[in-house]
């Protein structure tokens, strides 16, 4: 991290957005994304992320702050001297060109030689595997065709920096998930920094370095997808960030990095105080499904249990899925793993539930 | 079973294809009769009319109505020897007749259009029919020497033809001579095709003008948000739901040679209070007031299509390095064509038939064809040529219209 800011090559310095002079939509941003990362911006439609995607590409200007990309200042560079690939949402093929000239277009505005240019288009649509389509229309292609094209299209003339702007969203979910790894082993590859941006948070946990968690125009987080997943540092992105079950209370004390906390229901819990400080705070705790443990042999010895009454049992192949009443909730939920010895609860059966203290994380109100 | 290639049966043994068409039939016969009333008030009030009009450019049956022994006795002549005795004797005889029925002046309007001068000649010979004796060609001659004249015998047999391609013939400047050919007409009687000429021009300079005045409108509006492309549409809008005359007068008070332009003109040193353009009552007020006119025909397809050109093929021009202009000229522009035509189209059909303005602002050198056809149906009662003229003017759209298809491709027109 250290190097990184020291190293950065697209770099948000207090950079501020409004369109209409009343509300901020990017409220000072700050980000340094060094060389070569892949970067996701995450986050609900509406919390500043394609604006800040619309900024860095030069679409947008910034109402406050600079966008410097490597050391340079770039608010005052119109977009086409950016030299910044991109990738659009609906793939944005010209239809009146082929899928050769698409590509070979912003070569010729380069003024590329036409030796040089086929050679280029060549090899770039080898790189996507579709080689065969150069003189296919847009049209006549699959969306996975034309989302590759989009993509040779935006590496062609070989840019450092490549922004992506939701380009999986219209594909099911199969050919996302393929998409999803050529995407990144293509970055990686090529040693390209790619700034992505999605709604789609597997999407976001399963390609990216690191992800920045965007909420009303500020980013609650970011780190990289396991720290994110495992220690959200706030209930926004504990809820955002997967599945988790919230319970609220208030803290009786903290010690030994240990904080005691009593739910609403009267019920004693042990966990981990991520953003409460002293006892008497109200907290939201949260608890990930797949964590949660109702087999009282696994259970830690010592850990603090709950009651719990069965509701609904909901058989999902892979995993069953289980949601509970505990401490009042009804929307407890626990998934466990679809094992040979996995026993399948029952609803209106009475159980015993509990976590590592360290799972359970106290968060703010 | 064993015979694959025959066709599909359905479970009880018919064909596939007899069925289908059983269980769409009523369906079909719904939708038939609810289009049925319309169809049938324009069959009778547009089809027809038009049809039958368009018949009156290759078919009169006026003088052979009228002058039933003349046209007999003349079909026969072959129009190189001298007219016989025996037509004369019929012209005399539907002469008698014609006068009495009170018909000569139609026989002689139809003649007279195929020589002028001549309508004279038979209403005076006319008063005069009664009393001639045997031999008649005499007594013709005697009463006017033009009856010896074989032009008139041959004017008389052109204009005898029942279906006759001599209206035609006179819409596109040839005249058809008695033995049937036709050859162009003296230099000093050629107007209709250079009046085609002159339509086709005003037309397409309308339409280019139109084209370059409503573009970056409509460009505008389509990238504009909604509530301010909303206002600018009603402006667009705003001259449709005002009357055609009252634009047209208006622009009358614009253009005239004491009027808000030349004023303007004067006053900033453009002219001289002497010397003023004159701007209407020629051709310029007519391209003037039919560009503004039509203007909105060429913006409303085109911003519908804009409308649906995403901003983003733009972005992603510019994106990968073109400038400003590349990405309108090799990204946007292409997109927008399907509206150009559909644009260009409109305002060029409708230019091309158009008859108020022209007649108001025109002058001499601003008239359409649609303004002489307006001549021959109330000034010269030629409703034979105002048909021929109209049907030239139609075939000539048609083959437009074909050419655009070829060029363009009809399917790749988009009104909205």
């Amino acid at each position: 991290m250290a190097e990184a800011q020291t190293k950065a090559f697209v770099e948000f310095q207090r950079v501020q957005k409004s369109y209409d002079g009343e509300v901020l939509v990017v409220k000072d941003l700050n980000l340094a994304i060094p060389r070569g990362e892949f970067l996701t911006m995450l986050g609900p439609s509406g919390s500043g992320k394609t604006t800040c995607l619309m900024m860095l590409a030069g679409f947008e200007t910034a109402t406050h702050g600079e966008i410097l990309l490597d050391g340079k200042p770039i608010n005052n560079i119109p977009p086409h001297k950016r030299g910044i690939g991109m990738v659009f949402q609906n793939y944005a093929l010209f239809p009146h060109m082929t899928v050769g000239e698409n590509l070979s277009f912003p070569l010729e505005v380069r003024k590329f030689g036409k030796s040089r240019r086929e050679t280029k288009v060549k090899r770039a649509l080898d790189m996507v595997e579709m080689g065969d389509f150069i003189s296919r229309r847009p049209a006549q292609l699959s969306g996975g065709q034309q989302q590759r094209i989009a993509l040779a299209r935006a590496l062609v003339f070989e840019p450092e920096l490549v922004l992506m702007d939701e380009p999986l969203g219209a594909l099911d979910k199969q050919l996302r998930e393929k998409m999803q790894f050529e995407i990144t082993d293509l970055a990686h590859k090529l040693g390209i920094t790619v700034v992505y941006v999605t709604h789609d948070q597997t999407e976001a946990l399963t390609m990216s370095d690191r992800v920045a968690v965007f909420n009303d125009g500020v980013i609650q987080q970011i780190a990289p997808p396991d720290e994110l997943y495992e220690s959200p540092e706030n209930s926004f992105v504990a809820q955002f960030i997967g599945e988790n079950n919230t319970l609220e209370g208030v803290v009786k004390e903290i010690k030994n990095g240990v904080a005691l906390v009593e739910l609403d229901s009267g019920d004693l819990i042990d966990c981990k105080p991520v953003n409460v400080t002293k006892p008497g705070e109200r907290t939201r705790v949260s608890i990930r499904p797949e964590r949660v443990e109702y087999n009282k042999d696994r259970l830690q010895k010592g850990v603090h249990t709950l009651q719990a009454e069965v509701l609904e049992f909901i058989y999902m192949g892979d995993i069953f899925r289980t949601r509970l009443r505990v401490a009042g909730n009804d929307e407890f939920i626990i998934k466990t793993r679809n094992a040979p010895d996995q026993v399948r609860l029952t609803p209106g059966t009475q159980i015993e539930i509990g976590w590592m203290p360290e799972d359970c994380r106290a968060l703010e109100a | 079973m064993t015979d694959s290639s025959g066709p599909l049966l359905a479970v009880d043994g018919t064909p596939l294809k007899r069925k289908l068409a059983q269980s769409m039939f009523r369906s079909r016969a719904r939708a038939f009769g609810l289009a049925l009333p319309l169809l049938a008030f324009i069959i009778v009030v547009f089809v027809y009319p038009i049809l039958d009009f368009l018949r009156q450019s290759v078919y009169d049956a006026r003088f052979a109505t009228l002058m039933p022994a003349t046209s007999e006795a003349i079909a026969d002549w072959d129009g190189s020897t001298a007219p016989t005795e025996e037509m004369a004797a019929a012209l005399v005889a539907d002469l008698v007749v014609a006068k009495k029925e009170k018909t000569i002046g139609k026989v002689a309007t139809r003649v007279n259009r195929e020589l002028s001068g001549t309508r004279s000649l038979f209403t005076k010979t006319a008063r005069n029919a009664k009393k001639m004796k045997h031999p008649y060609m005499e007594a013709l001659i005697k009463k006017d020497k033009d009856w010896a004249d074989i032009e008139t015998w041959h004017a008389m047999k052109t204009a005898s033809r029942v279906y006759t391609p001599a209206y035609i013939a006179a819409a596109l400047d040839r005249k058809m001579l008695a033995d049937g050919s036709i050859v162009q007409q003296s230099e000093e009687r050629r107007i209709h095709v250079q009046l085609f000429a002159r339509t086709m021009e005003i037309s397409f300079l309308v339409t280019i003008f139109c084209l370059i005045l409503g573009y970056p409108i409509a460009f505008l509006m389509a990238s504009l948000p909604l509530r301010t492309s909303n206002l600018l549409l009603i402006l667009v809008l705003l001259p449709f739901w005002t009357s055609l005359l009252v634009r047209t007068t208006a622009w009358i008070a614009m253009l005239q040679a004491q009027g808000v332009m030349n004023d303007l003109f004067v006053v900033f040193g453009l002219a001289t209070d002497e010397d003023r353009f004159s701007l209407i009552y020629n051709k310029t007020g007519t391209l003037i007031a039919m560009t503004h006119i039509l203007l909105p025909f060429m913006i409303l397809p085109l911003f519908s299509v804009m409308k649906t050109i995403p901003p983003s093929y733009v972005r992603a021009a510019k994106s990968m390095g073109a400038t400003d202009w590349t990405a309108f000229w090799r990204v946007y522009f292409p997109q927008s064509v399907p509206g150009i035509g559909a644009g260009a189209l409109l305002v060029f059909i409708l230019a091309i038939g158009y008859y108020i303005t022209p007649a108001l602002v025109g002058g001499q050198d601003g008239q359409m064809v649609s303004n002489i056809i307006d001549f021959h149906m109330r000034k010269s009662l030629n409703w034979n040529l105002a048909a021929a003229l109209g049907l030239v003017m139609l075939v000539f759209v048609m083959f437009l219209f074909w050419v655009y298809d070829r060029v363009v491709g009809i399917d790749n027109m988009k009104l909205g």
